[in-house]
């Protein structure tokens, strides 16, 4: 039972994916794109989590923390920049 | 109770991937920019949460044994979600929004980034400027 409920979210969170994928690709705006890759990153965490669950390891929390932050720092960099046109004033 | 376990473990699994669904499916469907930013700020963050739930117990119920980790991670997802709305919410205001379609924001205050401030923004390339008014200030 568990093995198709992780299926199933894993064919969720990869179909979520393809949206952001499709929102970068074609966006009206750049406020879009950068959301639109934060939440790839959001997504990623997601994926990683589920597949540390498929594999019965607990290896992937360290990729998962560096992901978020990595994930968060970077978008804070991009609306920043987008902001004040540079990064540290 | 490993039937409790899975059943518990399978719904959080469930409901965690169709909040993640919905919050991607949100930034695609959504009619306006701003609208746009409340699907992946706050249901793709949940779908998260749940996801990680799921991972404490399947580590608590079936393998060596539950951690704090998944706590953490969820904790930091939910600190940095609301931050990383309001600096794109605040981009999406100074890039497409002119000054004069804001509501009036009151006596002596401004919008953030309409102030006399990011009018001397590093954009406009007048950095000298800007040292200048911080030195008076001071």
């Amino acid at each position: 039972m568990i093995l198709y409920a992780l299926y199933f979210a894993f064919a969720c969170f990869g179909i979520g994916q393809l949206f952001c994928l499709y929102r970068v690709v074609f966006a009206p705006g750049v406020g879009d794109r950068v959301l639109a890759l934060d939440t790839m990153a959001i997504n990623m965490i997601a994926l990683t989590a589920l597949f540390g669950i498929l594999h019965d390891t607990t290896m992937y929390f360290e990729i998962m923390l560096l992901f978020a932050m990595v994930g968060f720092i970077s978008t804070v960099a991009y609306a920043k920049f987008l902001l004040r046109g540079d990064l540290i004033e | 109770m490993d039937l409790a376990g899975e059943i518990l473990i399978s719904a959080m699994l469930v409901i965690g991937g169709a909040f993640g669904l919905v919050g991607s499916y949100g930034l695609v469907k959504l009619p306006d920019q701003m609208t746009r930013l409340h699907a992946p700020t706050k249901a793709a963050t949940l779908g998260v949460g749940g996801i990680m739930i799921a991972s404490l117990l399947w580590f608590g119920f079936f393998g060596e044994r539950a951690s704090w980790h998944e706590f953490l991670i969820v904790l930091f997802l939910f600190l940095t979600a609301p931050i990383t709305g309001l600096m794109i919410a605040k981009t999406n205001m100074h890039l497409t929004w002119r000054p004069d379609e804001l509501p009036y924001p009151g006596e002596d205050m401004h919008w953030a980034t309409f102030g006399d401030s990011a009018d001397r923004s590093l954009m406009d390339g007048d950095a000298d400027l800007d040292n200048t008014e911080r030195d008076l200030r001071e």
